[in-house]
């Protein structure tokens, strides 16, 4: 297995974030959290690339800790956050080379990333002149450099345009044709859960109400991912507030 | 082999350097500010080579006083009205300046609250009555200089000065006393902004925990840090110094290698201040808040600009334990009294132990993300 959650906790004085959650994920598997806002899914994805500390509850990457074997897990896994905003005054080309010059890269992987990130026109750009779109697939391309065995992407389509969304699906898809990447994603869009994942986890209120492969999920009453998120989710207010009216 | 240009330290060291260089108000504030600071301050207080006293003659004129003024003054018409100015030319005791200016009771106090005034003189049965604060020691001199010469407005050159002989040393002039001072105050600045608020605005902008979330050394990215802003504060002090030195001849009279050593001891005790108060906020509001707290009291007990022993004695030794006061002292040592490694070792080993504990202690309690 290359990670196993079980029953992880979190939270923040009066929040509790996570309240439970448990799920493996073999090698090569490509899987998506959904959930609405405050979900959880931030919180849980920080708790596996070890930037948080559950309360309680074990994280397992390939069978190691984030306790013990933090050197080596940094080195084996590549992510995004939900927002970083990188230093506006470098160039892209520029703070790939600082990232990469962490994993002990050289200027050849940069060249590869950018290529493979379409960021060719943009290399010589300073950061803060990029649009959002173009900042995130700078955020995508530093967590391509280490060619990671585990990548984990928190939105990394909110707030793109169509086109620039399907660039980026097709980026995903080539990683999952060449089969050495495993992808833990969140997202809020159905269509990106459906089109690029395997297993879709839907979280809310920091627990998980329903896992697994998209045809089992579905069912008479909810014939695509809208109709369940909303029936999983909002189903019980919607219905409420129908009755108030 | 790995080529050096992939290392992390290169990287950080280079992409720090390229932000401070493409951010022009960072290099304006930082290097070019402080050394226009320094020339104002320094031709403010250099060029004016005679004592002036201000006076405010309130009632009716005493009339003894009117009739040297008559002979011995010049009158001109100001702004604040008609102001009699008498000038006493002494070689040994510096030339001086009397203005004197009419004006009622309440002007008067006035003047004197706003320090437009030193000394206020009024007559009274013919007698010159002198009200001023015995605290101001401005004040003092004024009427010690004005008694004396209403006496005698004559004074015979011998008998004004004896036993006065000017001083005409080197290190002794307000500049001597403030370049040194600047230098030391401009790596506080420095550091305090430039490591503090940078780390700060950089936990805020989620950019810390991106870093921290690969392979990079911690220390190394702390480091790179560092060596930027010891690099400008070092462009910055040699700025300073040369245009002090053509300007007004100052000099360094001591070891230039132990004036280095101290000058990195300095740099060592900000870095570790700046890192211990950026240690855990991530609101920069907060931080600078924390910056002026720290900043603020050394700035002003420290003898940046006048010197501390005109505070109250029991505060002069713990004055001398703040970092900028061993770093200022010290310096002033090298640069006017002609001070060697013997005399800054002691200081230089302080500012770098308390840079190194505050270090530890505030990478103990960092928060990355
Ligand atoms: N640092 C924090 N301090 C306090 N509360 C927090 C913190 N981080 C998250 N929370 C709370 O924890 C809950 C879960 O947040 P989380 O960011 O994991 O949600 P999310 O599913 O990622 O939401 P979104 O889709 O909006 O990104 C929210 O109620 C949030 O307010
Ligand atoms: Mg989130």
């Amino acid at each position: 297995m290359q990670i196993e959650v079980k029953n992880i906790y979190k939270s923040f004085k009066d929040v509790h974030a996570v309240q439970g959650i448990s799920f493996v994920i073999p090698a090569g598997e490509f899987v998506a959290l959904l959930g609405p806002n405050g979900a959880g899914k931030t919180t849980t994805v920080e708790m596996m690339e070890g930037l948080r500390k559950p309360d309680s509850g074990e994280i397992r990457i390939q069978g190691k800790t984030w306790q013990k074997n933090e050197k080596e897990l940094r080195k084996i896994i590549g992510l995004s956050l939900q927002e970083t905003r990188f230093p506006e005054k470098l160039t892209c080309r520029e703070t790939l080379r600082l990232f990469a010059s962490f994993f002990e890269l050289g200027s050849e992987r940069v060249d590869e990333v950018i290529e493979l990130t379409d960021l060719g026109s943009k290399a010589k750009s300073l950061v803060g002149t990029l649009s959002g779109g173009q900042r995130q697939r700078l955020a995508l391309a530093v967590s391509l450099l280490n060619r990671p065995e585990i990548l984990f992407l928190d939105e990394p389509t909110t707030g793109l345009d169509p086109h620039s969304r399907l660039d980026l699906w097709n980026i995903l898809k080539t990683l999952k044709d060449e089969g050495n990447t495993t992808l833990i994603l969140t997202t809020h869009y159905m269509e990106e859960a459906e089109s690029l994942c395997d297993r879709i986890i839907i979280i809310d209120e920091g627990k998980i109400l329903k896992e697994g492969r998209l045809e089992d999920l579905l069912n008479e009453n909810a014939r695509n991912l809208d109709e369940l998120f909303i029936q999983l989710t909002g189903g019980k207010k919607l219905l409420e507030n129908i009755s108030i009216v | 082999m790995k080529s050096f240009k992939n290392k992390q330290l290169y990287q950080l060291t280079l992409t720090q350097i390229l932000e401070t260089i493409r951010e022009p108000e960072v290099l304006f504030w930082g290097i070019i500010f402080p050394v226009l600071i320094s020339i104002g301050l320094g031709l403010a207080f250099t060029q004016d080579s005679e004592a002036k006293f201000r006076i405010v003659i309130v009632e009716n004129s005493p009339a003894r006083l009117d009739s040297l003024l008559s002979v011995y003054a010049l009158t001109e018409t100001e702004k604040q009205g008609e102001v009699h100015i008498w000038k006493i030319t002494d070689d040994a005791l510096g030339n001086t300046e009397f203005r004197f200016l009419r004006n009622d009771w309440n002007t008067g106090i006035v003047s004197l609250k706003r320090g437009e005034a030193d000394l206020l003189i009024s007559d009274s049965l013919g007698a010159i009555h002198y009200h001023f604060d015995p605290h101001n020691s401005q004040s003092q001199l004024a009427y010690l200089k004005l008694s004396t010469l209403l006496e005698s407005p004559v004074p015979l050159q011998q008998n004004s000065s004896t036993g006065v002989e000017p001083l005409k040393l080197k290190g002794v002039r307000y500049i001597d006393f403030l370049v040194p001072g600047l230098i030391a105050f401009g790596i506080m600045g420095s550091m305090m902004w430039g490591v503090s608020y940078t780390l700060i605005e950089r936990r805020s902008q989620k950019l810390l925990r991106r870093m921290v979330a690969t392979p990079m050394k911690k220390t190394n990215f702390i480091f790179a840090m560092m060596f930027v802003r010891i690099l400008m504060n070092f462009i910055e002090a040699v700025i300073i110094f040369f245009a002090a030195a053509l300007l007004f001849g100052i000099e360094i009279q001591g070891n230039i290698g132990a004036l280095i050593f101290l000058f990195l001891a300095g740099n060592i005790a900000f870095t570790g201040i700046a890192v211990l108060v950026s240690c855990r906020t991530s609101k920069t509001e907060v931080g600078t808040g924390w910056i002026n707290a720290v900043q603020m009291p050394m700035m002003i007990l420290s003898g940046i600009f006048f010197s501390y022993h005109n505070f109250p004695s029991w505060s002069i030794p713990f004055i001398k334990l703040l970092p900028l006061t061993a770093l200022t002292d010290g310096m002033r040592s090298i640069f006017n009294e002609g001070a060697g490694w013997m005399e800054i070792l002691s200081p230089s080993i302080a500012l770098s132990a308390f840079g190194f504990i505050c270090f530890a202690i505030g990478m103990k309690l960092f928060k990355w993300y």
